[in-house]
């Protein structure tokens, strides 16, 4: 008997994880696929079953487009800036830099923030009146005009600027993790063969990165589809619902709107954008890794 | 200058510009709060105060209104202690003694079983919202902050499992089979080898959970209640609220405040958030 019961113990040790977890990951997604099939308002409502009428409902909402469209936008700046920022940082910092451990610090903090702080910064160094604008007039460029954050065009891209000043330094920590990782012989061998460093940089050194950068990608464009804070503290959506992303969308509807169907609907609309980035990034990672190393 | 001093002279220049764009923000918070109405207005961003006005200082912290609620930031300060402090110190024992069992005791299936776990690293949390807003209601723990450490834990159980499944899989089979045959017992081992070279992973996992629930605005603005409500949400809520009069000074004053215990901790203890921070992307 006690000899069974320590065979087990493991398994009794993880169940919990697995089961709670579980229930949590995979039973909520359900019940949420299940409300968003359902005519639910107010309240949850699972007698009036709809089918997909919600997701139509969805895309045939103006303001739903036009928080796919500000996602669309967010996400490509927000990913490609931060990583661009973050490698050449990252390379930069590799040129054995005096201060190093300095710079690093300053570039990585803004990690530690809330985005609702982060958020709250950024709305009062963008505001038309006495942010950016006054500073340039005060600089001695009258002509200075910045008023993004009131621009329904032109909002998202303030939500941008702030997603990249949280982001980039947490690219650029990755990039030099990968950096430090690389094998200085291989660059060695490559200057005595006469490279230049931009070379040794196009050549060698990118494409071993490759993985990294693949996997700063995943993180941060799963980070901008799920970025919500950030635009509820910078622009709360706004002007009007200019500024909407999905996850404010599905806020919005779910808990002031009261069409929890419809937010249900969008939700689950999020949750496949993530899995098709991530579903084939755990695929492949749980394949190739050798379990015993 | 040779054409070496001159790209050297670039390089230190574009770095020094890129840490100035880092800075400026905690610049124009600090001093922004430092400074009256009077001089806000007068002033610009980067201007230093003439002269130090901690008064807004202390009406964010005990006297700035949120609507009729005029407590400052100090109750939803406290209320994210309260909350953070338990979900930290569960989810991470939690997924210590999980990630035990996944690296050291697998059993068949342990590793897809491992495997559809890590889903809820990624997944969007806004799928559970409605569904686990109606579980805490059932379960009596609406906006509550006991039903936040709750959400907390669930959340965060998939995350610190990995971390510590991946860093217990460094420590040598023999080790662990070597004590087997001496007759030691999975907690034995657990707690005499496995917990005191884990010194490492738990200040990472501690570090990286209590940087993500105390910033948490999603789960702390969907599941609390007027006596709950988190940090952040308090924030956001004095930042945002459309009284006549816009006080930056007290926004950034309650900004530094929501701030300053991760900054702290940052500083504190940076490089192990740095390893948090890479651990979950970079692995093997």
């Amino acid at each position: 008997m006690a000899l069974t019961l320590e065979k087990a113990l493991p398994k009794l040790v993880v169940a919990p994880a697995f089961i709670l977890g579980f229930a949590f990951i995979y039973g909520l997604m359900l019940w949420n696929g299940v409300l968003s099939m359902t005519a639910s308002r107010m309240l949850p409502n699972y007698e009036q079953f709809v089918g997909l009428e919600q997701y139509q409902r969805l895309f045939q909402m103006e303001r739903w487009w036009v928080a796919l469209q500000n996602l669309g936008i967010f996400s490509v700046l927000y990913v490609g800036v931060s990583l661009m920022v973050g490698l050449l940082l990252a390379i930069f910092l590799d040129q054995k830099i005096r201060g190093e451990g300095v710079l690093r610090t300053l570039y990585l903090y803004p990690m530690a923030l809330s985005f609702i702080v982060t958020g709250t910064a950024w709305k009062w160094i963008l505001n038309p009146g006495l942010g950016l604008e006054k500073l340039c007039h005060d600089l001695g460029w009258e002509s200075f005009a910045f008023d993004w954050l009131v621009q329904p065009d032109m909002a998202i891209y303030c939500v941008v600027i702030a997603g990249v000043w949280q982001s980039a330094g947490f690219a650029m920590a990755l990039f030099l993790a990968g950096l430090r990782g690389i094998d200085d012989s291989i660059i060695h061998a490559a200057q005595i063969d006469g490279a230049t460093l931009p070379q040794i940089y196009r050549r060698i050194i990118l494409p071993i990165l490759r993985p990294v950068v693949f996997s700063t990608v995943l993180v941060l464009a799963h980070l901008s589809i799920k970025s919500f804070d950030l635009v509820m503290a910078l622009t709360a959506g706004g002007p009007g619902y200019a500024t909407d992303v999905p996850a404010t969308f599905m806020f919005v509807m779910s808990f002031t709107r009261g069409q929890i169907g419809l937010g249900a609907a969008s939700a689950t609309m999020m949750l496949a954008t993530v899995a098709a980035i991530v579903v084939p990034y755990l695929y492949s990672e749980l394949r190739t890794r050798p379990h015993d190393r | 200058m040779t054409v070496k001093q001159l790209s050297r002279t670039l390089l230190y220049l574009v770095l020094a510009l890129a840490a100035l764009f880092f800075v400026a923000p905690l610049y124009v918070m600090l001093v922004t709060s430092l400074k009256d109405a009077e001089q806000i207005r007068q002033g610009n961003l980067l201007s230093l105060p003439t002269s130090i006005n901690l008064e807004s200082w202390g009406m964010a912290w005990s006297g700035a209104c949120t609507g009729v609620d005029c407590r400052g930031l100090q109750p939803y300060f406290w209320n994210s202690v309260r909350m953070a402090v338990p979900a930290v110190l569960l989810s991470t024992a939690w997924g210590a003694v999980n990630g035990y069992v996944l690296s050291h005791w697998k059993f068949r299936g342990s590793e897809l079983l491992f495997g559809l776990l890590l889903f809820g690293v990624f997944m969007p949390f806004q799928v559970v919202l409605l569904p686990m807003s109606q579980v805490l209601g059932a379960l009596g723990l609406s906006s509550s902050i006991v039903g936040l450490v709750i959400v907390h834990c669930l959340a965060g159980v998939a995350g610190t499992t990995l971390f510590f499944r991946n860093y217990y899989t460094a420590i040598p089979k023999e080790l662990i089979s070597a004590a087997r045959l001496d007759g030691a017992g999975f907690w034995r081992i657990f707690w005499r080898i496995v917990l005191p070279l884990s010194t490492p992973i738990l200040m990472v996992t501690l570090i990286w959970q209590f940087t993500n629930i105390w910033n948490d605005f999603l789960f702390g603005v969907s599941f609390s209640g007027a006596d709950s409500k988190p940090v952040t949400v308090g924030l956001n809520n004095m930042a945002n609220t459309s009284s006549s009069v816009k006080s930056y000074n007290v926004d950034m004053a309650a900004a530094v405040i929501a701030a300053l215990p991760t900054m702290l901790v940052y500083v504190l203890a940076g490089q192990y958030f740095v390893k948090g921070l890479t651990a979950g992307a970079v692995k093997g």
